[in-house]
């Protein structure tokens, strides 16, 4: 397209560093946050940007996560288009005010730095910090790479404060693998980033003392109950409206952020399913296996909330096997959390392929191109029987 | 300082028809501070009495600008309006000329223990706002729990009294030290009785460039055990007894703000509160009660020290 907005010179970049790239040409009014590895690295390079002027946000040095999504939310209340970021354990102390980021209806957007939740304390990446807030009423975007992490930032501003949506977004990539590899990324102009994602305006702000509004009020049984429903309305308009803001990203920017990519598929008799940098991995693996003659492919989920179920149904339903690839445990006895979800949503679908569940990675462990071969050669036995006879996989353990 | 008469011509911002009860300390506390500054204010507060009363949806009694985000976290939150209230004022999109003192209320619960955290953090890195802490002295909207602002020997519904327990087993935590030992441009003790020492260190507490911490003590008639309409007696048998140093910290120097003529005993004001009844009856507790008069007099002697007016 002739009209694409002119991409700046490359310059190499870890995906922490991409973030925070992301987040100058944001220039939110306000950043609450506090270090937590491997994020650290954004609010590091963030907080030299505000030291050097070179954006005018103001910074909440806070004392704790808890205090740095409460501030978000003060400040989101007050009008201020509000970021902040955060890792793992910072997560889990931010909880309670994640919902009520969400419930209050504030678009404050999040990159999530992937790292396995304690115990045993770990820094590495995996998937169970953000898994376990994907009930917290944030829309969730995953990246592969750190090109990807800088645009689904800026994507995610555009989504989370349209007008009818109004939530706020997580965009989260792999601890480590993502946020400290380095890697060329062509950053925009900040011009066409500001053209992109507009000002930020809100219907109604804690600062106009001519029009007092309270927020976060007691909201007894005559009420709470309407006001969720709003909540998941205004997901459901999410999942209608990310479509369009996605095509105007791509004619603005370039890149197109389905919420599926769909890798290999046309032809693909059995696929995996993968969050984040896997993805990579899973898309060299699958061009050797391609190579060999093999009919395999990938499906990467670039939103897991809203959750694009129907896009699901119709990706998966003509393959013969599926292998999710979970980062994460849910101790239910049945799986990770993506392999719950995907199965279900398969469950009303005229055709269900078997579906195996592979669990992998926890904690920074490496997922290589030879588990990947091994999830194929398992998806093949269960391609050819049509059973799964073990539905649950740990793979890569010892 | 405006003169009664004056201060009630302000317009009301918590407005009558809220649900707090009848001689209730902290909606006397609260009316009391907001009437000391004509400037528009953002008001915050943490999850309580004060938060849950006044703000049953689709009804609220804030006639202000209102936030209730959490129990542990008001501090936190009003730090980010003000911040973005800098934010805007710096890119234009509100006037430069614009004034907003913003102000957080807890309860004890919300800032002795829950909230520590977030107030120490927002008084360190000197958000220029007022922390109004309206000490009821337990958590009353759960119904009466301990909390570290209950006095030695309260009967509560967590350390209650008993065959084998005369109540909290603890002295009270000196939360108003804590602020002071932030350096903090203001900080001050109050209480509701005092009703002109409250209003003008509230105004000194709206004008200070930086955080200001006020601690006042409001009596809860029910979590005290006495009757509604001693609420503002009990708040000055505190005062007059000495459990309750009025005074304030303006840039670390200390002044106090009344010695009573007569320093009333310690019994005066356990005898009016219900949740000291068991140390009077069926047998008096005298070992406790002059273990209390013994605390209250080293922490009134310390206060005079640091005020400069020791004996
Ligand atoms: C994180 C959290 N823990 C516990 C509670 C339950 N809770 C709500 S209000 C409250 C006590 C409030 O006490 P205080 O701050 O003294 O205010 P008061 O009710 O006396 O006005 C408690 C324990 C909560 N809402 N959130």
């Amino acid at each position: 397209m002739s009209n694409i907005a002119q991409k700046q010179e490359k310059i190499a970049v870890s995906g922490d560093e991409a973030a925070a790239y992301a987040m100058k040409v944001i220039e939110p009014d306000v950043v609450a946050a506090y270090p937590i590895t491997p994020q650290t690295e954004i609010v590091m390079n963030f907080s030299q940007f505000v030291a050097d002027g070179e954006v005018t946000t103001e910074m909440i040095p806070v004392e704790s996560e808890h205090s740095a999504m409460s501030a978000c939310v003060g400040s989101a209340a007050s009008g201020a288009r509000t970021m902040t970021a955060t890792s793992a354990n910072g997560l889990a102390l931010m909880w309670e005010v994640l919902y009520i980021a969400s419930s209050t209806r504030l678009p404050i957007v999040m990159p999530v730095v992937n790292r396995a939740l304690s115990a045993p304390i770990n820094i590495h990446c995996d998937h169970s910090d953000s898994m376990g807030a994907r009930d917290a009423g944030w829309i969730q975007m995953y990246c592969e790479n750190a090109q990807e992490v800088y645009e689904k930032l800026i994507l995610a501003i555009r989504i989370g404060e349209l007008e009818d949506v109004r939530l706020p977004v997580m965009v989260c990539q792999d601890g480590f693998i993502t946020s400290h590899a380095v890697e060329a990324l062509e950053p925009f102009a900040k011009e066409d980033v500001q053209k992109f994602i507009g000002s930020y305006s809100v219907p109604y702000s804690l600062l106009d003392v001519d029009n007092p509004v309270t927020f976060g009020p007691l909201d007894l049984q005559d009420y709470y109950f309407e006001h969720k429903r709003q909540q998941s309305e205004a997901m459901s308009r999410a999942y209608q409206q990310i479509p369009e803001i996605v095509k105007e990203f791509k004619n603005t920017f370039g890149s197109e952020y389905d919420f599926l990519e769909l890798y290999r598929m046309e032809d693909a008799e059995t696929a995996v399913i993968a969050l984040g940098s896997t993805a990579g991995t899973a898309k060299n693996t699958i061009d050797g296996l391609r190579e060999q003659g093999r009919k395999v492919g990938l499906v990467k989920m670039n939103f897991v909330r809203p959750f694009p179920a129907e896009e699901l149904r119709s990706a998966l339903s003509p393959l013969k096997a599926v292998g999710i690839l979970d980062r994460a445990e849910s101790f239910s006895n049945q799986g990770g959390p993506l392999f719950s979800e995907i199965r279900a949503a398969m469950y009303s679908s005229g055709q269900r392929p078997p579906i195996a569940d592979y669990i992998y990675g926890l904690g920074g462990r490496d997922m290589t191109p030879g588990l990947i071969e091994e999830v194929f050669r398992d998806l093949d036995k269960v391609a050819k029987t049509g059973k799964v006879e073990q539905s649950v996989h740990y793979i890569g353990v010892r | 300082m405006p003169n009664i008469k004056e201060l009630s011509t302000r317009p009301e911002r918590l407005t009558s028809g809220h649900r707090l009860c009848p001689g209730c300390g902290a909606s006397i506390a609260v009316r009391q501070i907001l009437m000391a500054t004509e400037d528009p204010v953002v008001v915050g507060a943490a999850t309580g009495c004060l938060e849950v009363a006044t703000t049953i949806y689709p009804f609220t009694a804030w006639n202000t600008p209102f936030i209730h985000n959490a129990f542990e976290n008001v501090a936190a939150t009003i730090s980010g309006s003000e911040t973005a209230f800098r934010a805007l004022q710096k890119s234009g999109k509100i006037s430069k000329d614009k004034q907003i003192k913003f102000i957080a209320f807890g309860g004890d619960g919300g800032t002795y223990d829950i909230g520590l955290q977030s107030l120490s953090g927002a008084l360190e890195r000197g958000h220029n706002f007022v922390y109004v802490c309206y000490d009821n002295e337990a958590y009353m909207n759960t119904g009466i729990q301990r909390s570290g602002a209950t006095p030695m020997c309260a009967s509560t519904t967590t350390a209650p009294s008993g065959k084998a327990s005369l109540g909290k087993p603890q002295f009270r935590k000196d939360l108003t030290q804590i602020a002071v030992a932030h350096n903090i441009p203001y900080a001050a003790q109050g209480t509701i009785a005092y009703w002109s020492d409250l209003v003008r260190k509230a105004e000194k507490a709206f004008s200070v460039d930086g955080p200001a911490f006020l601690n006042v003590l409001s009596p809860c008639y029910r979590g005290w055990r006495f009757d509604q309409e001693k609420t503002v007696e009990v708040s000055k048998l505190a005062v007059d007894t000495c459990f309750w140093p009025l005074y304030e910290v303006v840039n670390g120097e200390y002044k106090l703000s009344r010695k009573p003529k007569q320093k009333l005993p310690i019994t005066d004001w356990l005898k009016a509160q219900g949740r000291f009844k068991h140390l009077f009856s069926p047998t008096e507790q005298s070992e406790a009660i002059e273990q209390i008069q013994k605390e209250v007099d080293a922490r009134w002697q310390k206060v005079l020290k640091l005020c400069g007016e020791a004996e």
